[in-house]
C-alpha cells in the first residue's frame, strides 16, 4: 500500500512522480497495465486531464483506477472544460473516493486539441483554482456555504522554468505560492544551468514547497526539434539534440531514456531540486528503465 | 466599434433561395468603416447576387438601400418604410443589432444577416481590425496597464500569463500574437506600477451583466 503522497513529500529526501495517460476509448486494460506497472515504483502518479485539449478518458476515472490498485493518484484539474461548479462538484467526488492530491492547472488552449470548435471555459485561473481548493478545504464552497463533510486535499500547481520571458510568469508564480501548495511539479526542464537559476529565485519566494523537476522523455533528434519549435515553454539545448542525432539508428529512444536517466541522476546529486515528475507520454513502459538509469 | 466581416456568397445565395426580390440594407455605422456592410459594399454585393442568379436563368431583383444607423429603429422606419412594401425578404448587411431592429419593426417579413459580426475592436491597419473589449461589465483596465486581459489573452486569464507563452513573450494559439500578459506586465513595469499585477484578483463576477443585458440610463 502506498503511503500518501504528503507523507512522501514530508519524509522523503527525494520525491518522484510520473503519469499514467488516459486512452480515447473506454477500454481500460492498458492504463491498468502501466498503473500496475508503476504504482509501487514511484511516489504518486499524475493523471492528465484531457491532456493537450484532447478528449480522453477522465482523469478522475483514470485516478479510481490507480485507487483500485493500489497507487497514489494525483488528480489534474485544468480550467478549460469545467466552470466553478463543476470543478468543485468533481472535487467534492474524488475526495470522497480517497483521491485527495490535487494538481492546479490552466489547462492547455482548445485550439490545439482534437475538439477546435468547442467552446473553452477558463471560468477560474490556476491561482483561483488554489484558492478554490483551500476553500473546499477550509468546510466551504466557493459561495461560502457550509459543507457536509469537509475535504483535505494535498495542493500542487506548475512553473514554467524556461519561460521567455520569465518575468511575468515569476509574478503568476508568486500568486500560486502565495495562495499555498504542498508541491511544485515544473514543464520540462533539460538545461539544469536554467533551472537552477529558477530554483534560487523560487526558494527566496518559498521555502517550503516542494519542488518537483520536470522530465520529458526525449525519443529521438527530430522530436526535441519539433518540441522546441511547437510546444510553448520547453527548451531541448543543441547539445542534447546533438547527442540524440548522434545515437545509431534505431536507438533514439534508449538515447532519450539515458538523457533522463543522466539528469535525474544530477539533480539528485546535486541537491537541484526536492525530486522529478517524469513524463514519458505515451511510452509509459519505458519509465522504469529511466528510473534505472537514474539509479533510483 | 462592432467589427463584421460578410458572409461567403454561397451562404447568402442559399438564405435568398426562394425569393425573387429583395431590399438589401446597409448601415453607414461601425460596419461601414470596417469595410464590411456601408453603401459601397451593398453595391458590390447587389451586383455579384444579380449575375450569379441572371447566370442561373432566375434573375434577383433587389432594391438597394443603405440606413445611416442600422440599430436605431426611427432611422429604419424612416429609411426602409416604403421599400419593404415592394419587396419578399430583407437581406441586412448591418451587425447582428441592425439585424434584429429590422426584423422587430417589419414583423412580416423575414429578416436575412448577410454578416457575421465578430467583435469589438479597433483598425489597427489599413484593411485590419482588432478585438480589445470583451464587453465583460466589470472593467479593469484600470489595473491591467490599459490592456483587457478578458479578451486579449486567448484564455481570458485574470492573474498573469499561461504556461504555454512562446519566446519573446507570443501567444500558445498564435505566434503572431502577443501574449496579453506579457504586454500588461512590460507597460506597468514601464509607469512603475508593477504591484497592480502583483496582486491577486478574484473569479470574475459573471454578474456583472445579467445577459440578455439592459442598461438604463441613471437620468432617464
Amino acid at each position: 500500500m502506498a503511503i500518501h503522497f504528503r507523507e512522501a513529500l514530508k519524509t522523503k529526501d527525494f520525491t518522484v512522480t510520473t503519469e499514467a495517460g488516459p486512452v480515447k476509448g473506454a477500454s481500460t486494460e492498458k492504463m491498468q497495465g502501466h498503473i500496475e506497472l508503476l504504482k509501487d515504483r514511484v511516489d504518486a502518479l499524475n493523471v492528465t486531464d484531457n491532456q493537450s485539449s484532447v478528449m480522453r478518458y477522465p482523469s478522475l476515472g483514470t485516478c479510481l483506477l490507480v485507487k483500485e490498485h493500489g497507487g497514489e493518484p494525483i488528480l489534474q484539474i485544468t480550467c478549460r472544460d469545467r466552470n466553478r461548479l463543476a470543478i468543485q462538484a468533481d472535487l467534492l467526488f474524488a475526495y470522497s473516493r480517497g483521491v485527495d492530491n490535487v494538481l492546479c492547472l490552466t489547462g492547455d488552449s482548445i485550439d490545439v486539441g482534437d475538439h477546435k470548435e468547442a467552446k473553452p471555459v477558463f471560468d477560474l485561473d490556476s491561482a483561483q483554482l488554489i484558492h478554490l481548493v483551500h476553500t473546499l478545504n477550509s468546510g466551504k464552497d466557493m459561495a461560502g456555504n457550509e459543507l457536509d463533510g469537509g475535504v483535505d486535499f494535498c495542493i500542487g500547481a506548475s512553473a514554467t522554468p524556461s519561460a521567455d520571458p520569465i518575468e511575468p510568469q515569476l509574478v503568476k508564480f508568486q500568486k500560486k505560492l502565495d495562495a499555498g501548495v504542498d508541491f511544485i511539479q515544473t514543464q520540462a526542464v533539460y538545461d539544469l544551468e536554467e533551472l537552477k537559476r529558477f530554483m534560487e529565485r523560487t526558494r527566496k519566494m518559498d521555502e517550503k514547497a516542494k519542488i518537483l523537476a520536470g522530465i520529458v522523455l526525449l525519443v529521438g533528434a527530430k522530436m526535441a526539434a519539433f518540441m522546441n519549435e511547437n510546444v510553448p515553454g520547453i527548451f531541448v539545448p543543441q547539445y542534447l539534440i546533438d547527442e540524440l542525432a548522434q545515437a545509431p539508428k534505431g536507438t533514439g529512444l534508449s538515447k532519450g531514456i539515458e538523457i533522463a536517466g543522466r539528469l535525474i541522476r544530477q539533480i539528485r546529486e546535486e541537491r537541484i531540486c526536492d525530486g522529478v515528475h517524469i513524463m514519458a507520454i505515451g511510452r509509459e513502459e519505458r519509465v522504469p528503465e529511466i528510473l534505472e538509469a537514474a539509479g533510483l | 466599434m462592432i467589427i463584421a466581416e460578410r458572409k461567403p456568397l454561397e451562404e447568402i445565395k442559399s438564405m435568398l433561395s426562394g425569393y425573387k426580390k429583395i431590399l438589401l440594407v446597409g448601415c453607414r455605422t461601425c460596419v461601414t468603416i470596417c469595410w464590411a456592410g456601408g453603401e459601397k459594399e451593398v453595391g458590390i454585393l447587389s451586383s455579384q447576387l444579380k449575375l450569379a442568379s441572371s447566370g442561373e436563368g432566375n434573375e434577383l431583383s433587389i432594391l438597394e438601400a443603405t440606413v445611416e444607423r442600422q440599430c436605431e429603429k426611427e432611422m429604419v422606419i424612416e429609411e426602409l418604410r416604403d421599400k419593404v412594401q415592394e419587396v419578399e425578404a430583407i437581406l441586412s448587411m448591418g451587425c447582428g443589432v441592425g439585424v434584429q431592429t429590422i426584423a422587430e419593426i417589419f414583423e412580416e417579413k423575414p429578416v436575412f444577416p448577410a454578416l457575421n459580426t465578430t467583435f469589438i475592436g479597433m483598425p489597427e491597419a489599413e484593411g485590419v481590425w482588432v478585438e480589445k473589449c470583451g464587453t465583460c461589465g466589470d472593467c479593469m483596465l484600470y489595473w491591467t496597464g490599459g490592456i483587457c486581459p478578458v479578451v486579449r489573452c486567448a484564455k481570458g486569464l485574470l492573474n498573469g500569463p499561461c504556461g504555454g507563452t512562446r519566446k519573446g513573450g507570443k501567444c500558445e494559439i498564435d505566434p503572431e500574437k502577443d501574449c496579453a500578459w506579457v504586454l500588461i506586465y512590460r507597460r506597468l513595469e514601464k509607469q512603475g506600477r508593477l504591484d497592480l499585477m502583483r496582486k491577486y484578483y478574484e473569479p470574475k463576477n459573471y454578474r456583472a451583466v445579467k445577459r440578455p443585458g439592459r442598461v438604463e440610463a441613471a437620468t432617464a
